[in-house]
């Protein structure tokens, strides 16, 4: 059924690579407006965000579930290596993410002062923290892990917070704010729009600020991430798509083209996480030093039968699942108005 | 304590945490479905105001469910990646096949169903309502399919790669449709079907005891009384399945579950009772012929006993014979409780029967209890297994875990979920408190406009 000149482990790994981008595309924007969401006082503007995310937040999460349980299925040593090794660091993201979870759903159910403040503070944390760990995750990746003989993790938690994943990881909470503050632009009106139009200025110079220094950072320190670019000049074209796409977004905000420069943001994502996978290819994980422990698509991966299967579920339910994502953003289109069920 | 009780006692407490809430989401939804219908096929405002209340308790429930599930999910890799890496070509797709057909189904249409109330038609209204019902139900295939795969492993192989053997896949359908999955699933979701409809049925019937909201209340009791007492029924049937099925691949689960030590024809089944597990006899009442009984259909036929495994292939006896005891014998009293409160339902009596009233008020507990205990026995059945036949408990463990760093985890989600669930508590209770919203007999938004005949 599956034709002999397809590699299997190749198209996992651009299917996961796509889980996953879809997961910083999508959640990308609710984590980003969870970091904002303390800097707006008055509690009916933060009903607004709140509610601008509120119908598409847990589906957009669950593309990191089914990304981790792709990368289960087709790469079991490297779900295996990086959840255990990174033990911490999960837990971590764990406790973030239900406090968020919960927060959005807790926050509005009681009128007290200290009950919304403290869901407030609960929500704005878990967004925050965990966009910083995945970017933590990211930066140790990129710059290889530690890997014995057997593929397992040979380091302890605070080998994994050096310089260049911190930097990551704070790259990637400005970038999500980014994203963030221009979904929510493009969801409001009046004063809270106004607010939120100032704030992508800001968050853009954030982000390009700490953007610059990634990269500086990677030419210097992590070579081997920037190998591939160097040796194929024509795919340097996609880190130009990048800056562009990022260049492009003030313009649509001076112009009030919202929607423009929410699509400009998810490009500067789509096309950062395609130099990511390019740099990685075959890799899943480096390992550093003794780069020959490192999981590769084919040493990591399950069996060419278990690959097939799951090429055919992913068939069957990818279709779906786009269908629903895109009628679900649909319905929901348009300005956010607060009414009864609203949270 | 070591790396690997304590990552045991951290698995064991975040999974029946979570299992408080899919089986409310899973009944609520059943609930919530046909409380929809009865309203698009009457137009009775009183089952719009009853979707609606109780799609606020099921926006809860759903939320803690979501939240705690995840943790399931990583927990694989963190604590039992030597499991993980043995098992994720077999069990890996049941895992993304969940995400992909489940989840997605399920939080896509949530949104409709919570917030698209005044801007989709009735009809796509139910029809997002039905299908967060069967994505809920997706979820539970699979992950029960996965675990099933466990108890009873089927359609793989075990081959060598260089970092040691693994389970490979050899026949998709023979593993999910292993010898257990089935009969297992639908045991399982009767158990959900129970403890979201004695969830109506115990606010119902405490709205009645206080006067409060009487028309809601009995019509809200009709539909829980209705889904819960053929529940319980198929509860018992699907149960009794079950355990021929264990009876058949498992029988070393089964002789600790009947606390049966010798292999016997004509074996008995104790009523209740107290594992001596030195002398290897169980102390209590007991029927003389009747496990041979249910387990084969005839007395004469055999039933195997501990005896014939050796101490380190057999389960913890004790805990598992009583968990089983407690599952059976709440199965039963939830079948009577339903029975006698259906009947006086029908009879229109049921408001005037306070003491039944009160049954039902803590009828609520019932199926939770017993669908913790029936994990319990089940799973500490399989010990010492964690892939039955296949893979030790103790094989499973991540490898360079420390004793410290999951005691820490341990304690951190403890204490988490020590919170989340008082906040749980309180705000059922508020909700429950506060009651039906009057402004919720008057249709809105779309839905207000007239029906199309
Ligand atoms: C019988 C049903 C059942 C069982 C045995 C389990 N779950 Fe569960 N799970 C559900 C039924 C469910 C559900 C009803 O579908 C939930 C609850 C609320 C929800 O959103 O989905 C859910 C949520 C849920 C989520 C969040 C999905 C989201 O973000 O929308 C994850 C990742 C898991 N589960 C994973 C697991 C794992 C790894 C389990 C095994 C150890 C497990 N569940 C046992
Ligand atoms: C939600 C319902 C479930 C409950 C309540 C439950 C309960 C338990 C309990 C109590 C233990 C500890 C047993 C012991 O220490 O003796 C355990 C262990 C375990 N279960 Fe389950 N389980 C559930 C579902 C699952 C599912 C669906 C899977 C796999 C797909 C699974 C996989 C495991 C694993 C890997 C262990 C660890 C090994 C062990 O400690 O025994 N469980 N579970
Ligand atoms: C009425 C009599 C009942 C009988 C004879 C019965 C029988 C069984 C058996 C034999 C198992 C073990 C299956 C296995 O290990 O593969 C089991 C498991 C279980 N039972 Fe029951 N049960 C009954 C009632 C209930 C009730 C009322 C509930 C909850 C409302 C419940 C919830 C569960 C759960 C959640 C499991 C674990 C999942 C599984 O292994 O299927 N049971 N039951």
């Amino acid at each position: 059924m599956i034709p002999d000149w397809l590699d299997l482990n190749t198209v996992w790994f651009v299917l996961i690579g796509a889980l996953f981008t879809g997961y910083a595309m999508l959640d990308g924007f609710d984590l980003g407006v969870g970091a904002l969401h303390l800097f707006t006082k008055k509690d009916e503007h933060r009903r607004i965000l709140l509610n601008a995310i509120g119908p598409v937040w847990d589906g957009n999460e669950v593309w990191l579930v089914t990304g981790g349980g792709a990368l289960f299925a087709a790469f079991p040593n490297v779900y295996a290596t990086v959840f255990s090794g990174f033990y911490f660091v999960f837990v971590l993201l764990l406790v973030a993410l239900i406090f968020r979870a919960v927060a959005i759903e807790f926050r509005s159910k009681q009128p007290m002062r200290w009950w919304r403040q403290m869901w407030d503070v609960g929500f704005a944390c878990g967004s925050v923290l965990s966009s910083f760990l995945i970017g933590v995750a990211m930066g140790n990746i990129a710059w290889g892990i530690p890997l014995d003989a057997r593929g397992e993790f040979a380091g302890t938690f605070f080998d994994l917070l050096h310089p260049y994943s911190i930097l990551l990881g704070v790259t990637t909470v400005a970038l999500f704010a980014m994203h963030g503050a221009i979904y929510a632009a493009m969801k409001t009106e009046g004063e809270l729009h106004e607010q939120l139009r100032g704030w992508i200025n800001k968050t853009i110079i954030c982000f390009v600020i700490c953007y610059a220094i990634t990269t500086m950072a990677t030419l210097l320190y992590v070579p081997h991430m920037a190998a591939r670019v160097r040796a194929n000049p024509w795919l340097f074209s996609i880190a130009l798509v990048n800056m562009l796409a990022i260049a492009n977004i003030p313009r649509e905000v001076t112009h009030r083209r919202d929607g423009r420069a929410f699509l400009s943001s998810c490009v500067a994502m789509l096309a950062l996480m395609t130099l990511f996978g390019l740099e990685m290819y075959p890799h899943l994980i480096l390992s550093n030093p003794n780069p020959e422990h490192s999981l590769t698509i084919y040493n990591a991966a399950s069996s060419q039968k278990t690959l097939g299967i799951m090429l055919l579920i992913a068939a069957i339910g990818v279709p779906l699942v786009i269908a629903y994502t895109v009628s679900i953003y649909w319905i929901f289109r348009g300005k956010v108005k607060l009414d009864r069920m609203s949270y | 304590m070591d790396v690997l009780t304590l990552s045991r006692i951290q698995f064991a407490a975040t999974v029946s945490f979570h299992y408080i809430y899919p089986p409310l989401s899973i009944g609520l939804g059943v609930a919530l479905v046909i409380m929809e219908a009865l309203w698009l096929k009457t137009g009775n405002p009183l089952y719009h105001q009853m979707a609606r209340f109780w799609t606020r308790i099921f926006a809860l429930t759903f939320a803690l469910g979501v939240a705690t599930g995840i943790v399931m999910e990583f927990e694989f890799g963190t604590n039992w990646a030597a499991y993980s890496r043995f098992v994720g070509d077999v069990f890996g797709s049941a895992l993304a096949a969940e995400g992909i057909f489940a989840f997605f189904l399920e939080s896509g249409f949530l949104a409709v169903l919570l917030f698209g109330w005044d801007k989709v038609s009735r009809k796509m209204h139910f029809f997002s309502t039905c299908m967060v019902c069967l994505g809920a139900h997706f979820s539970a295939i699979w992950i029960v399919v996965a675990n099933s795969w466990m108890q009873t492993p089927a359609g793989y192989h075990i081959v060598e790669t260089p970092r040691g053997p693994r389970a490979e896949i050899t026949d998709f359908w023979a593993m999910v449709f292993n010898p257990s999955s089935v009969e297992r699933l639908f045991h399982v979701l009767c158990g959900c079907w129970q403890a979201g409809a004695f969830l109506v049925v115990s606010v119902a019937a405490w709205y009645l005891l206080k006067n409060r909201h009487v028309d809601f209340a009995k019509a809200s009791m009709r539909v829980g009384l209705s889904i819960g007492l053929v529940a319980s029924v198929l509860s018992l049937v699907s149960g009794h399945e079950s355990a021929q099925g264990v009876a058949k691949h498992q029988p070393a689960k089964l002789a600790a579950f009947e606390g049966l030590y010798e292999t016997t024809t004509n074996a008995p089944l104790v009523l209740f009772g107290w594992v001596d597990a030195k002398n290897e006899r169980v102390i209590g009442p007991k029927i003389p012929g009747l496990l041979s009984y249910l387990t084969h259909g005839d007395v004469n036929k055999p039933v195997t006993g501990l005896r014939e495994f050796p101490p380190e292939d057999r389960p913890p006896v004790q805990r598992v014979f009583q968990l089983y005891r407690l599952m059976v014998g709440i199965g039963l009293a939830m079948i009577a409780v339903s029975v006698i409160g259906s009947f006086l339902c029908w009879r229109g009596i049921l408001f005037r029967h306070r003491w039944m009233l009160w049954a039902l008020v803590f009828s609520v507990l019932g199926p939770q209890i017993a669908n913790q205990a029936g994990w319990f026995a089940a799973e500490m059945g399989r010990q010492p297994w964690i892939v039955y036949g296949l893979m030790r408990t103790s094989e499973g463990l991540s490898a360079n875990l420390s004793a410290n760093a999951v005691l820490g985890s341990l304690i951190l989600f403890t204490l988490i979920y020590l919170l989340l669930f008082a906040v749980f508590v309180y705000l059922l209770n508020d909700k429950i408190q506060h009651g039906p919203d009057a402004a919720d007999l008057v249709p809105s938004g779309k839905l207000a406009l007239p029906r199309r005949q």
